[in-house]
């Protein structure tokens, strides 16, 4: 009995593994007699996953000015001249304790009155009126960045709230905070960052959802020049799987194909926008991008293009496969 | 062995192909079908073949009633009946062996069974030098040749030619024929449609003649008579 089974899944097996290896055969073999059609095939596929490609580097361009911009945006709270070094150095380590904040800096009165210097060095009125002063009229402050410009609100409250604020004889030793100064701005690049990401997914997607489905007609065009062909199959007694197998193996070579030719094409292109781009986008260079993450794109263009082939033709051959 | 039960085909409501026929075939028959254009012979092949579903009635195979199989049925009911088309329908992209191989690939014969059985059926039908050449290398009477063979390779029980002669100058067609007589002559089940009147005249065995949609003469040994 046990034995009988065993031959019965020999066999079932043996021709799977021959109706597959047919398949594939017959696959190839389509795809290289239909030359013409299917490098028409190759070359719409090939411009769809280079759209595909193109988004996803303007994206991370996208990406990375808007954090450029983020980065520079931060705020300032300077404290009472008499205020004591550890009492700021507390507010400092108490601001570091929140979810909101990334990086707080602290800047000494002896600090500014540096930079302050070093920032005038051709503006002799302002030295010579500091210099002239005899003390350091200059106020200690911390340089406050948050994980995302909506939170400075929040951080603004809890500097001009919080208990470790106030001295010990309840006088405020934050002496300003440059939120509301730069309030308008954060409010407007927040705007700004929301819109352009808005934008740019819906433009992705349109451009996505056009590009599909010009490759699903082009693939299509190639099955209806052989209809003829799917119902001789049909009437000769083939099985669905087996007349579809060969249309799916060859829309998912052209996939890899246009794949490989993407990338490839990808590669000149961006060692020539790279110095651009770089210039454009600040800390943005398209060929280290590229080079860098290639695994990432390889995967990423590989499967669209392998997997936009075999559905197309899924979904094309079966129209025809109804007799 | 194939049984018409009181089949009709409506294609719209007002075009009726076929009007309550009711036909029997034999194994071992060899049955001829003519009619003007339109009098139902193709739409009756196609019910057989179950390309088309009748309106009304039956039509069984051994029984069977072949528009009630599912589609996995229905695929190896397929290959128990051979088919040759007036058009030959061969697959432009494959040559003449491919052709060939294709019918048996799908029947899921293994590779030594068509390695052998492909050159041979070939030679059957005369054209083994011909094995490697596309269907537009070939003339109307070899590529019909060629279409016979693959109605034949599976050894059918039978083979149903829809006027095979009919794009086939006379000495193609009378080879044609004799092909078909011969597989007759070994034991196949042969159903023949044809415009033809020497083709009838010459074979000397069972005609049906229809028109509109009916059969109205049926002769064991018949001649085109219309």
């Amino acid at each position: 009995m046990t034995r009988q089974a065993d031959t019965f899944y020999n066999t079932v097996l043996k021709s799977m593994i021959l109706a597959f290896k047919r398949i594939i055969k017959t696959g190839f073999v389509n795809f290289w007699r239909n030359g013409f059609v299917s490098t028409s095939s190759v070359v719409v596929m090939s411009i769809t996953l280079f759209v595909i490609g193109s988004l996803i580097f303007v994206n991370e361009m996208l990406d990375s000015s808007l954090n450029l911009l983020k980065d520079k945006v931060d705020i300032n709270a300077y404290f009472t001249i008499d205020a004591p070094e550890e009492s700021i150095l507390a507010v400092q380590s108490t601001l570091e304790q929140l979810d909101e904040v990334e990086k707080v800096t602290y800047i000494s009165r002896e600090e500014a009155e540096v930079r302050f210097r070093e920032r005038h060095k051709d503006k002799e009125i302002e030295i010579q009126a500091l210099n002239e002063l005899g003390t350091n009229p200059l106020l200690a402050s911390l340089s406050i960045k948050a994980k995302d410009p909506s939170y400075y609100e929040r951080i603004n409250n809890f500097l001009q709230s919080d208990e470790s604020t106030v001295s010990k004889d309840g006088v405020p030793i934050v002496a300003k905070v440059n939120f509301n100064d730069n309030k308008t701005a954060i409010e407007k690049l927040q705007k700004v960052i929301k819109g352009i990401e808005t934008f740019g997914l819906a433009v992705s997607i349109v451009l996505i959802v056009v590009s599909i489905v010009i490759v699903f007609n082009t693939i299509r065009m190639t099955i209806y020049i052989s209809r003829e062909e799917i119902s001789v199959m049909r009437l000769v007694g083939a099985s669905d799987a087996y007349i579809r197998g060969p249309f799916v193996f060859a829309g998912i070579m052209t996939g890899l194909i246009s794949a490989t030719i993407t990338l490839v094409a990808f590669y000149p292109l961006a060692i020539w926008l790279g110095p651009g781009t770089q210039e454009f986008f600040g800390d943005f260079n398209l060929f280290v991008y590229y080079t860098q993450n290639f695994g990432k794109m390889f995967l990423i263009i590989m499967s669209s293009g392998a997997f936009l082939g075999a559905l197309s033709s899924f979904l094309a051959v079966k129209k025809y496969l109804r007799i | 062995m194939i049984y018409f039960d009181n089949v009709s085909k409506h294609y719209t409501d007002n075009s009726v192909a076929l009007h309550e026929v009711t036909l029997s075939v034999a194994p071992g028959e060899f049955v001829s079908i003519v009619g003007h254009s339109g009098a139902g012979k193709t739409t009756l092949l196609k019910l057989l073949l179950a390309e088309e579903q009748p309106t009304q009635g039956a039509v069984y195979f051994h029984s069977t009633d072949i528009h009630q199989l599912r589609r996995a049925h229905l695929t190896k009911y397929r290959r128990r009946i051979g088919t040759v088309f007036q058009d030959f329908r061969l697959l432009p992209n494959r040559t003449t062996y491919e052709n060939i191989a294709f019918a048996m690939e799908a029947a899921g014969r293994l590779d030594d069974e068509i390695n052998a059985d492909v050159p041979h059926v070939l030679d059957l039908v005369d054209l083994g030098d011909k094995m490697w050449n596309f269907p537009h290398e070939l003339s109307g009477g070899e590529r019909q040749r060629v279409g016979i063979a693959r109605a034949i390779v599976n050894q059918p029980d039978v083979i149903i030619a829809d006027e095979p002669t009919g794009n086939l100058d006379p000495i193609n067609t009378y080879e044609i024929v004799q092909i078909l007589k011969k597989i007759n002559d070994l034991g196949t089940t042969v159903v023949l449609t044809t415009h033809n009147k020497g083709v009838i005249d010459s074979l000397g065995k069972r005609v049906i003649t229809m028109d509109s949609g009916r059969i109205v003469r049926d002769d064991a040994t018949g001649r085109y008579v219309l």
